[in-house]
């Protein structure tokens, strides 16, 4: 076969993609801000999305924040400025690994969740029902889980952050020597504002992300139960590359000097 | 002389997946009040056809008229006013398996604001016991029912509405011989009430013979033969023979091979 061939559907079949992830975007957007809202599915994600995801956050936070200090406790320790730790744990967790890590794990769950609820929904034809019930889909199954994820993961991220600053205090306190009130007073010292809220816009970001790719490929699944996996799959793989590509994106935009 | 409009009246109606031609030019009228049964073989282009009705799928040619009103580039406001006024059970039911059966068919009723949250139970009970069933099946899941329950269930939906047009997809696929008659004569019975224009695709010739007023054949993506349902067994159509007869033999090609992918 013609190299030229394949190399050129390829690359069109990679903007047919973008195009219509763009156009699924725009619609999902759109139908987010606008009337009719359906509250109680927004609540039932909110509970769905942000609850049933502590667990999986809180202790991938914890260790994340352990290891992170006994890894810079050695780091540091080759140049002789250990007492630098409580101030490179809180500054890592907040501004990168609270929102990063946090957020692939939600994808690993949330998204993987979203594509194969819609998926069977669509190779079911419960999308189909809706929409001869009256009810646009957009509306009824991607707006509330979008907001719902955009809105819960900053708040999973903070909780986060703060499991992760205890899993460094304990660590860095209990096995490295650290003594607890100055470890915590460097910590809180050299903290800033804006290392929170620019790790909770990166969250928002995140967040929208997971659950667009999830409700993306559910949306456009076909094939049956195969076709369902492969959805599941695409979700995932795709929420997860978007996340540390926006994450570049948004460290640039933000600290970029 | 006045002209009574057609119910539904599609014209030159044509559909392609890729290269594959599925409806080609497709002519038919439903008159209102009529119960029409369009049969043919799988992969004919039947469901394709009332997906492009509902505007579920966009057709890519000719004219789909309902009460003489055009729908094809109809705006998304005036598809849903259009949507309320219809009923539909699909296939498989397509019952929304994260809400309970009362939410179930009460959806569009709750969705239009016709009715309240509160009212709703007592509304699914009451259109659940005419399709026969009881009000013990509101709690239940959609999981936790049979097929046949199920089916009635999507009854349930299709006519809480009160639709004008109801569309059944092979409202007796899967089902054993006594289910599928009973939810045929479900389907007579509550059609009856309502006074519902109705158009039903199956390849059911039970259900055909119960529920049609009129018989049309789709093949090649065409309506080959048209007629009342007292007419198919003298149609003196081979295909139409063929097909209700269920032989092998004959002018439909039954090679799987040759079979088109819809």
């Amino acid at each position: 076969m013609n190299i030229f061939a394949i190399v050129g559907r390829s690359f069109l079949g990679f903007l047919a993609t973008i195009g219509n992830i763009a156009v699924f975007t725009g619609k999902a957007v759109f139908h987010t801000f606008a009337p009719p809202f359906y509250f109680r599915l927004l609540w039932r994600q909110i509970v769905s999305v942000g609850y049933y995801s502590l667990p999986v956050v809180g202790l991938t936070a914890l260790f994340t924040g352990a290891v992170l200090a006994r890894q810079i406790y050695i780091g540091t320790g080759r140049i002789g400025i250990e007492s630098a730790v409580p101030t490179i744990v809180v500054f890592g967790i907040t501004r990168e690994l609270g929102p990063v890590i946090a957020s692939l794990m939600v994808a690993g769950r949330v998204s993987a969740a979203m594509a194969a609820e819609i998926g069977t929904m669509r190779v079911s034809e419960q999308i189909d029902a809706l929409q001869t019930l009256a009810t646009n889909p957009f509306k009824y199954l991607i707006a509330p889980r979008i907001l719902a994820t955009a809105l819960v993961l900053p708040v999973l991220v903070f909780i986060g952050d703060v499991i992760g600053v205890m899993g460094g205090y304990f660590m860095s306190t209990e096995l490295l020597g650290f003594n607890s009130s100055a470890y915590l007073r460097n910590t809180i010292d050299f903290l800033e504002v804006a290392d929170v809220i620019s790790g909770l816009v990166k969250a928002a970001v995140f967040g929208f992300l997971i659950a667009l790719m999830g409700c993306y490929h559910g949306y456009r699944s076909d094939g049956g139960a195969q076709g369902v996996g492969r959805a599941t799959t695409n979700a995932v793989v795709s929420a997860s590359i978007l996340i540390l590509a926006a994450n570049y994106i948004i460290t640039e935009l933000l600290f970029a000097q | 002389m006045s002209t009574i409009i057609p119910k539904i009246s599609l014209r030159g109606v044509t559909k392609s997946f890729g290269d594959n031609l599925v409806l080609d030019k497709l002519d038919l009228d439903i008159m209102p009040g009529d119960s029409v049964v369009v049969i043919g073989g799988s992969g004919t282009g039947k469901s394709v056809m009332l997906k492009c009705i509902l505007g579920l799928l966009d057709a890519d040619a000719g004219s789909i008229k309902i009460d003489g009103v055009e729908t094809m580039g109809m705006s998304t406001r005036d598809r849903e006013a259009l949507l309320r006024r219809v009923g539909m059970l699909f296939q498989g039911s397509a019952l929304f398996d994260s809400l309970p059966v009362w939410e179930n068919v009460t959806f569009g009723l709750l969705s239009a604001g016709t009715i309240s949250r509160k009212d709703a139970w007592g509304i699914a009970a009451t259109i659940l016991a005419k399709v026969g069933l009881g009000r013990q099946v509101c709690d239940l899941r959609p999981s936790e029912l049979s097929g046949g329950m199920q089916k009635r269930v999507g009854l349930a939906r299709a006519i809480a509405t009160s639709p004008e047009m109801i569309f059944f997809d092979e409202p007796t696929t899967g089902l054993d011989p006594i289910t599928a008659d009973t939810i045929n004569e479900l389907i007579v019975e509550r059609v009856r009430d309502l006074g519902a224009t109705t158009l039903t695709i199956t390849h059911d010739m039970a259900s055909v013979r119960k529920i049609a007023d009129h018989v049309s054949m789709l093949h090649d993506g065409k309506i080959i033969w048209s007629g009342p349902v007292d007419q198919i067994d003298q149609s003196g159509n081979e295909y139409l023979e063929q097909f209700i007869h269920g032989r092998a033999d004959g002018p439909i090609n039954a090679d799987p091979n040759t079979d088109k992918i819809t």
